[in-house]
């Protein structure tokens, strides 16, 4: 009798204490989980008004098309089931009329100019010539004659599917035009009229000087970080404030100082001339060769400093137990030594092109006009030409490429920690 | 001293007259002279600074002597890069590499030697066999535990048949069972193989239990160069009688010596006969060596014929397992060992006390054999 009752509290103690153990643990937790949010919350609150809030405005102005929707907005209404193969019908056009007519009271009509003009070189002309000469709402049934009388353009079926193209919410204008890519009157993808199709060329360059500059870096850098991560740490010391120093100056007085030693009357060119090496100035500046040299100055702590601490991580045993087991330096060095640094390549490299994709700057001052990167692009439709629906386009690409590079080298490096990556 | 017992073979290795300096002002190493035979396991021993690490690292090629000449197989070695040397090291920390695997790691010394696919690939094979680790060929270094690894960095020094394999401190980093099974598995590897060793070490016991013959290092100096038994049996002098194995030392004063033995007047009263290792003569002071499993404890009154007999006050016993320990206060030494071994007291002197029958303050008597007290030179 008594060994059921036993058994029906043991499980029922087992029950118990379970529950409350989880429910202990979970409270034991949560004031360390609390306390961790804390500390990070105003980071976090800075990082999505400052950085998650304006890449979400950045992405949403690329895709988003409101302006055509607010100034005309029955028009868009009217042309949402036109299928697009004959001219709209009458009722089109009396909703254009209307639209203008309301337009031109609000003062609104440029701001649809504006965006209709970026799809259709002229719109411009036809919009605001028709709200001048729209003296009244037409008569009934008569909207498209009178608005075929006032603009030709308003009988041709292209104006009118610019219209519902521009119409939104959403659309891949901007983005298509990032990519030197358009929609023709029939709704197809094709590439953009030559003089449009800029920006794969951009890119192109962009991406050539981003990579010119890494390997510059890369060049450069591995022989110091080599020597600082081998130094006694004293020396090293002093050795890691110069390799520091340019942190320490502002971006525009280093690249201006570039502009002092590299222009045609600088002092590179002048020394040069002095000891008789050259006959006439060279051009150092204002061309590829001063971005990439000016760059590459900036950029180099960015490689320095991962591959110095990948390096520091490999012990000198390595190399000692190779020349032991028969392996002459350089042998040693190709095959244990720099495998090992392999990483702290991987990172350098990422951040160094990472950060002079978006390079403004430097370019804008010592480059000449086929040295403009992405950024000045960016930069121009933002300030001068407030088109910031192809301003956040170009970004919004520009910052896909970067994602899917840093994803090919996140796996590169797993996949480098799973196999090892380098095989004899 | 009783070094001729090992069958002659030629000298593999010769230091010279080798000095070493870092700083220019001390001598790391001052003027070595030693060989190792051909088929010898070399231990240097000493304490961390005495320059037996340096020594190493100069015959591995990593430093360079400030004076005198190594010569490997009769040939100067000076100035023989380490690649060139034929000379495998097994690391204090295995310095295997972390990015090749455990096959890649062993073939790399046959790969930098050009050696064939084939011959390298059975070469590897059988060394993995050797060490017990076929099915790990394929794993990282860092995925092996440390006794792993340890027997890695051993089958990749010696995949490719060096004529010498230096190993410095190799076991330093494992726990004390793995540690004594690894020095058993390393003495086996060098007497099935034949290879010469030379393995530096702190631990004299790990030095005793390995070594055809141990260099006990202290100041840069080789102070005693023997086998085993013979560093225990017959150290030359007060250092290596400390560093090798346990040592009561009591201080006094020589009064006379006649033929091997003297008699010495003990600083805190009392005298001994003991043998004289390192006197100068009558009225030198001296530090007497005597082991403590070489005492026995005799009780308060109890007749004896032996010369050396001396009061003694109890302090402490301490269990230890397989024997105690007695701590009494003799004479100037007030920590005094002596073992004492609970099951086979009897084979010990007749007489001589259980442990469990020592008192904390009991007074007794202790004696031992003239020949297992040696007089040597002062501490």
């Amino acid at each position: 009798m008594a060994l059921p009752m036993t058994a029906a509290f043991l499980t029922g103690a087992d029950a118990r204490t379970e529950v409350p153990l989880k429910r202990r643990l979970k409270r034991a937790e949560r004031a360390r989980q609390i306390k961790a949010l804390a500390l990070i919350l105003p980071l976090l609150v800075f990082l999505l008004f400052t950085f998650a809030g304006p890449i979400a405005g950045m992405l949403w102005r690329s895709v988003g098309d409101r302006e055509v929707r607010q100034v005309l907005p029955q028009t868009v209404a009217a042309l949402a089931d036109w299928d697009g193969k004959d001219l709209p019908d009458e009722k089109a056009y009396a909703a254009l009329a209307g639209d203008i007519m309301a337009a031109r009271a609000s003062g609104t009509i440029a701001i649809a100019a504006k965006r209709l003009n970026y799809a259709q070189n002229g719109f411009r002309t036809i919009l605001t010539s028709t709200a001048r000469n729209l003296k009244a709402a037409p008569e009934p049934g008569t909207a498209r004659e009178t608005l075929g009388k006032i603009n030709p353009a308003w009988r041709e079926r292209a104006t009118w599917t610019t219209i519902r193209d521009a119409g939104g919410p959403v659309t891949g204008f901007y983005l298509l035009s990032a990519l030197d890519l358009t929609r023709n009157a029939d709704g197809a993808i094709v590439a953009a009229p030559p003089d449009q199709a800029i920006y794969r060329d951009i890119f192109t360059r962009t991406f050539l000087i981003s990579l010119s500059v890494t390997v510059l870096c890369l060049i450069l850098g591995f022989p110091v970080a080599y020597l600082l991560a081998a130094l006694p740490p004293g020396r090293s010391n002093l050795l890691m404030i110069f390799v520091l120093l340019p942190f320490w100056t502002s971006l525009l007085v280093r690249t201006c100082a570039w502009i002092v030693l590299l222009q045609s009357k600088g002092v590179v060119n002048d020394s040069l001339l002095w000891l008789g090496i050259i006959d006439e100035p060279l051009r150092l500046i204002y061309n590829r060769f001063g971005v990439c040299v000016a760059m590459t100055h900036v950029l180099l702590p960015f490689m320095i400093l991962p591959l110095y601490s990948s390096m520091k991580a490999i012990s000198p045993a390595y190399m000692r137990a190779a020349a032991s087991l028969g392996a002459p330096p350089l042998t040693a060095f190709l095959r244990i030594y720099l495998p090992q640094t392999l990483p702290g390549i991987g990172a350098g490299s990422l951040l160094v092109f990472i950060l002079a994709l978006g390079y403004y700057i430097t370019p804008a001052l010592v480059g000449g006009a086929a040295d403009q990167m992405i950024s000045y692009f960016i930069a121009l439709y933002t300030t001068e030409t407030a088109n910031w629906g192809l301003a956040s386009a170009l970004g919004a690409v520009l910052l896909l490429a970067t994602i899917l590079l840093a994803l090919v080298y996140g796996k590169l490096v797993q996949g480098q920690q799973v196999t090892g990556g380098m095989k004899n | 001293m009783e070094a001729g017992t090992v069958p002659p073979a030629p000298a593999l290795v010769r230091f010279s007259g080798i000095q070493k300096t870092y700083d220019g002002e001390h001598l790391v190493v001052k003027n070595l002279d030693l060989d190792i035979r051909k088929g010898e396991f070399v231990t240097l021993l000493g304490p961390s600074g005495s320059g037996k690490t340096t020594t190493l690292m100069m015959l591995a090629g990593f430093e360079v002597p400030t004076q005198g000449e190594i010569y490997l197989a009769d040939r100067p070695i000076k100035n023989v890069p380490p690649h060139k040397r034929d000379i495998g090291m097994v690391f204090q920390n295995y310095a295997l590499f972390p990015h090749l695997t455990i096959a890649e790691n062993i073939a790399f010394p046959l790969s930098v030697r050009n050696t064939n696919k084939a011959e390298a690939q059975e070469r590897v094979r059988a060394a993995l066999r050797m060490i017990k680790m076929e099915t790990l060929a394929q794993r990282r270094p860092g995925q092996l535990s440390g006794g792993q690894q340890q027997r890695v960095a051993l089958a990749r020094a010696l995949v490719f048949n060096p004529q010498l394999v230096l190993m410095d401190e190799p076991l330093g980093a494992l726990d004390k069972r793995l540690r004594e099974q690894m020095q058993l598995e390393i003495k086996q590897l060098h007497e099935t193989m034949g290879i010469t060793v030379v393995y530096v070490t702190h631990d004299q016991s790990e030095a005793l239990t390995m070594s055809d013959r141990i260099a006990v290092f202290n100041d840069g100096i080789v102070q005693q160069i023997d086998r085993p038994d013979a560093l225990y049996e017959h150290p030359v002098n007060s250092f290596v009688a400390h560093f090798i194995g346990e040592n009561n030392v009591l201080s006094g004063t020589v009064e006379t010596v006649e033929k091997q033995y003297c008699r010495v007047a003990l600083a805190g009263g009392g005298a001994v006969t003991a043998r004289a290792v390192n006197v100068s003569g009558a009225g030198a002071s001296t530090s007497l060596s005597v082991r403590p499993e070489r005492i026995a404890i005799i009780p308060d009154g109890t007749s004896s014929d032996e010369p050396n007999r001396l009061p003694a006050k109890v302090q402490n016993t301490i269990y230890l397992g397989d024997h105690a320990l007695a701590v009494l206060d003799v004479a100037d030494n007030r920590e005094f060992m002596v073992k004492l071994q609970p099951g086979t007291h009897d084979s010990l002197r007749a007489g001589s006390l259980r442990p469990d029958s020592l008192r904390p303050g009991d007074d007794v008597f202790i004696t031992f054999r003239p020949e297992d007290c040696l007089a040597l030179d002062p501490v």
